[in-house]
């Protein structure tokens, strides 16, 4: 086994890149600094994969079964014996996998801005800000303690929103890293009632410990379970509190508003952030969690399901009509997130029942690549042309052909084309769902062939459709493509999406860590293949040359359209509820009675100071007779006083 | 009987010349009634028998202080003119004050028994007095004479000080500093 | 002298201590105010004078009590014409309510 230290070094590495950078990066170091986060990133990498797989081929087996191990525990805060904060690295499949996954794309990140962010001011704060968030990232993923997951959980925010407000100089950007933080920030407010439930509950905060307590009868167990409040037990309480905080940081329905006004920051940011790693933080809790989830509390994971049913449903729809490129990813994002966790929430636990967890684990692994891919040859192409909107692009796979291939690469993989990875993981969700739950089979079904219906929407309005027109007289259009540091991780990631669908994930990743051996049934298969196929068949012969079918589609489903255009004015139903009820029923009064009250009564005992201090000034009356009058009644009064007293 | 008689006439006349003495309108004429009230209390001195000290009374007194007022009278005041008078609620509380403090000290004296020491009184002969004045023994009062000649020699000196008239010019220098 | 007790002299000599009081704190001249205070030091010395000669006949303490208190007296009395002097050349009056600076 590898050795706790080194293990340690995977997220340690772009912590010391971060203080590096940050520090020192704008002032000395900002031509190096590119090659400085790239260079620790690197390195984590080669560690990550050394530790994966020590993990998965080498010691991670007992007995056949693949065991968590916990490595550098330590304990930080103790509250009460057997409560305490740890800080501890937990190895166990779907970390191994994480941190295969974060590290790898947060490398090809890395690698892509050293060409896409050339000529920036801030370049190595860019970086910096990188390197923490990658930091943030791993510590998540390898954390042994649920506050340890919190801590780290609040951090890839900061990160996040430090990244997406990059730009500040634009109020947009700005407004978006505030929307950011604040939606997510107040999911967490439920994660951590959630936490303190489950710690109270348990009595413990570390995960091997909670997930054997709550899935065994113990007392614990049996405590959580009869206590109830407003009809549901502190069980489903804490766990339904814990997935809102995973639902807020993955996007999902109603906390999702956040995502798409993200997309503010830089491109490659949200390759790395938005795409493949942080907004699968939810789904990684509830992997975490999952044992409680299957075995305890069957009604929350019934919640999971159709919350990420219903988002990958509705963000499908939106995704149909929006113009500009990012966001039509972003909301394809949402909806692939939505995919992991209806799987996850279709699924049981042990054996054959554990098919959806498998599957969702892979659609992760799968999804991070084609989903990375999508938006650095996004990047690639609004580097090119200088604007987000798909009505100023058209035509260019004669100028973009590494772009060109892999963006179609990427979109056969989320079309769930053979034998594209996408194929693969899409076809074991939809399995899994069948045996469980129909209903969510058939709205899947449907959302699979919106998804392959918009990607290919995107494609042919980006590549075919019409000729190009350069709408800006600089001379970037005559400089090519785009330089080969941009171009390698399109390529290498191009190929991982082709190939990634053949690795037998059953055999690693497993909700209980035996191996799964998945069936391929063919008649399971063929029905999402042929709804990819139709969408991308429709997508054609709308987009791929110039016509007026768009608009007459869109006319027959008007009020539809409008409501999907507007991402159906959730929006504006936040502002309203802020804006109208807090702010004007509850901050309203707050300041008036801080204005009023509060100061009124410390300007009221100023004003009596000032009141008594005139009213006894009088006695300074500079008079001397007066004094020498006051003078005499004392004396008198206290020699009255003597003489009574001593006789 | 006639030195009771002579006491009581004395004692009317300090407190009749003292009492207009701090109520007259006119400055000179209260000056004139302090006069008065000195030389009533020499004359108590004298019924006392302690001729030295009436004689030193008069001296010091009548011929010192009073005369230093009525020069600083003349130096400072019309003295033709009325004064002006005095608050009424000032009048009210010091006359309330002072009756209060003159009944309590009276109810002190009434109750107090005051016993005699004794030994056969002597009389006051100006040599006893210089003698004692002078001694070193333990009834001696060397020190405190010495120490009220220091006294005077610094009231002096302090008077002079404090009453210096500045010049002019000195006086239009220091205005323009500050 | 026997014939009158000792407490008559103290009522006169605690009168008159009394009226130069309420004179010292009447009067609105600051030479008025300095005679009211030259009653009051003239009580204290009949007050000496007088337990002197009754209770503490063989002995002179009493005597030298007022001997040293009159010529105190002078010197104060010349130190305080010469502040109400200068006052005077302050404020151009003597008037005791004029010399009011070190009020708030």
């Amino acid at each position: 086994m590898i050795n706790g230290t080194t293990i340690a070094l995977i997220p340690l590495l772009p912590l010391a890149s971060f203080l590096l950078l940050g520090l020192f990066g704008r002032k000395y170091l900002s031509s190096m600094a590119g090659w400085i986060g790239t260079l620790s990133l690197l390195f984590s990498a080669i560690i990550s994969l050394a530790t994966a797989g020590t993990y998965f081929f080498v010691s991670g087996k007992v007995n056949g079964v693949y065991q968590p191990v916990t490595v550098l525990q330590h304990t930080w805060l103790a509250f009460a014996p057997g409560v305490s904060i740890d800080m501890g690295l937990l190895l166990d499949p779907v970390s191994m996998m994480m941190i295969v996954i974060v590290s790898f794309v947060s490398l090809m990140v890395h690698i892509y801005s050293l060409g896409y962010m050339k000529g920036e001011e801030r370049f190595a704060t860019y970086y910096a800000f990188l390197s923490l968030f990658t930091f943030s990232m791993l510590g998540l993923v390898l954390s042994c303690n649920l506050f340890q997951i919190y801590m780290f959980w609040e951090l890839v925010g900061v990160s996040s929103f430090l990244l997406i407000g990059y730009y500040f100089d634009r109020p947009s950007a700005v407004a978006a890293a505030k929307k950011a933080f604040i939606v997510t920030r107040f999911a967490d407010l439920g994660f951590l009632v959630g936490i303190l439930i489950l710690a109270f509950g348990a009595h413990t905060l570390d995960f091997k410990t909670l997930v054997e307590r709550l899935t065994t009868p113990s007392p614990e167990l049996r405590s959580m379970i009869s206590s109830s409040f407003l009809g549901l037990s502190a069980l489903t309480w804490g766990l339904l509190l814990v997935f809102m905080g995973g639902a807020g940081k993955s996007a999902m329905f109603p906390l999702h508003v956040w995502l798409p006004d993200a997309m503010e920051g830089p491109t490659p940011v949200s390759a790395l952030i938005h795409a493949a790693t942080m907004v699968v933080a939810g789904v990684y809790l509830v992997a975490r969690l999952f044992p409680v989830f299957a075995i305890s509390c069957p009604g929350a994971l019934h919640v999971v399901a159709y919350v990420g049913v219903f988002s990958s449903l509705f963000a499908a729809i939106i995704a149909c009509t929006q113009t500009d490129i990012k966001r039509v990813l972003a909301y394809s994002t949402m909806s692939q997130i939505g995919y992991m966790m209806f799987a996850l929430g279709v699924s049981g636990y042990g054996g054959e029942h554990g098919l959806g967890f498998t599957a969702s684990m892979f659609h992760l692994f799968t999804h991070a690549m084609f989903k990375a891919l999508l938006f650095l040859g996004a990047g690639s192409v609004i580097h090119y042309v200088h604007s987000n909107e798909m009505k100023d692009m058209g035509g260019l796979r004669k100028y973009m052909p590494v772009t060109h291939l892999t963006f179609l690469v990427a979109c056969l993989a989320i079309a769930g084309v053979p034998p594209f990875s996408g194929f693969f993981s899409k076809e074991e969700i939809l399995t899994a769902a069948y045996q469980h739950n129909f209903t969510i089979y058939v709205i899947a079904l449907f959302t699979a062939g919106l998804t392959s219906f918009y990607m290919f929407r995107l494609y042919f309005s980006v590549f075919w459709s019409k000729e190009f027109e350069p709408h800006h007289e600089s001379s970037d259009v005559h400089h090519g493509e785009a330089p080969w540091t941009m171009k390698l991780p399109l390529l290498i990631l191009g190929l991982l999406a082709m190939g990634a669908g053949f690795v037998p994930f059953g055999n690693f990743v497993s909700s209980d860590g035996n191996t799964l051996h998945s069936e391929f049934h063919l008649a399971l298969a063929i029905p999402p293949v042929l709804i990819g196929l139709f969408g991308i068949a429709l997508a054609y012969i709308m987009y791929n040359r110039q016509n007026d079918l768009p608009e007459k589609t869109a006319s027959l489903f008007a009020r539809l359209y409008k409501g999907a255009y507007h991402k159906f004015y959730i929006d504006e139903i936040y502002l309203f509820v802020t804006k109208k009820i807090v702010f004007n029923l509850i901050g309203g009064p707050s300041a008036w009675v801080d204005k009023n009250i509060i100061d009124g009564a410390v300007n009221l005992s100023a004003d009596l100071t000032d009141d008594t201090s005139i009213l006894i000034r009088g006695w300074q009356s500079g008079k001397m007779q007066q004094y020498a009058l006051w003078f005499f009644a004392g004396v008198i009064g206290m020699v009255a006083v003597f003489v009574c007293l001593w006789h | 009987m006639i030195s009771s008689a002579i006491f009581y006439l004395l004692a009317a006349f300090i407190l009749v010349s003292g009492a207009l003495a701090v109520t007259s309108r006119k400055i000179f004429r209260a000056a004139i009634y302090l006069l008065f009230t000195m030389i009533g209390v020499a004359g108590l001195y004298f019924w006392l028998s302690y001729e030295f000290i009436a004689a030193v009374q008069i001296v010091v007194y009548v011929g010192g202080i009073v005369v230093l007022i009525i020069f600083s009278i003349f130096l400072t005041h019309h003295v033709g003119s009325e004064m002006e008078k005095p608050n009424r609620i000032r009048m009210g509380f010091s006359l309330m004050a002072v009756f209060f403090a003159f009944v309590f000290c009276l109810i002190i004296i009434w109750r107090n028994d005051f016993l005699p020491a004794g030994a056969a009184p002597l009389e006051l002969t100006v040599e006893r007095i210089g003698e004692q004045m002078l001694s070193l023994t333990e009834h001696g009062y060397i020190l405190p004479f010495e120490v009220v000649s220091m006294l005077l020699l610094s009231a002096m000196i302090g008077c002079i000080v404090i009453a210096l008239k500045v010049s002019p010019e000195a006086v239009s220098s220091k205005k323009g500093e500050n | 002298m026997s014939e009158v007790p000792l407490t008559h002299i103290l009522f006169l000599s605690t009168a008159l201590f009394f009226t130069g009081a309420y004179g010292f704190l009447t009067r609105r001249n600051m030479i008025t105010m300095l005679m009211a205070a030259e009653l009051m030091l003239n009580s204290v010395n009949i007050n000496f004078i007088a337990f002197n000669k009754y209770l503490f006949g063989s002995k002179l303490d009493g005597v030298f009590f007022t001997l040293f208190l009159i010529a105190i007296a002078a010197a104060e009395a010349a130190v305080a014409i010469a502040i109400i002097i200068n006052i005077y050349r302050q404020y151009q009056s003597i008037d005791i309510d004029d010399a009011d600076s070190l009020k708030y």
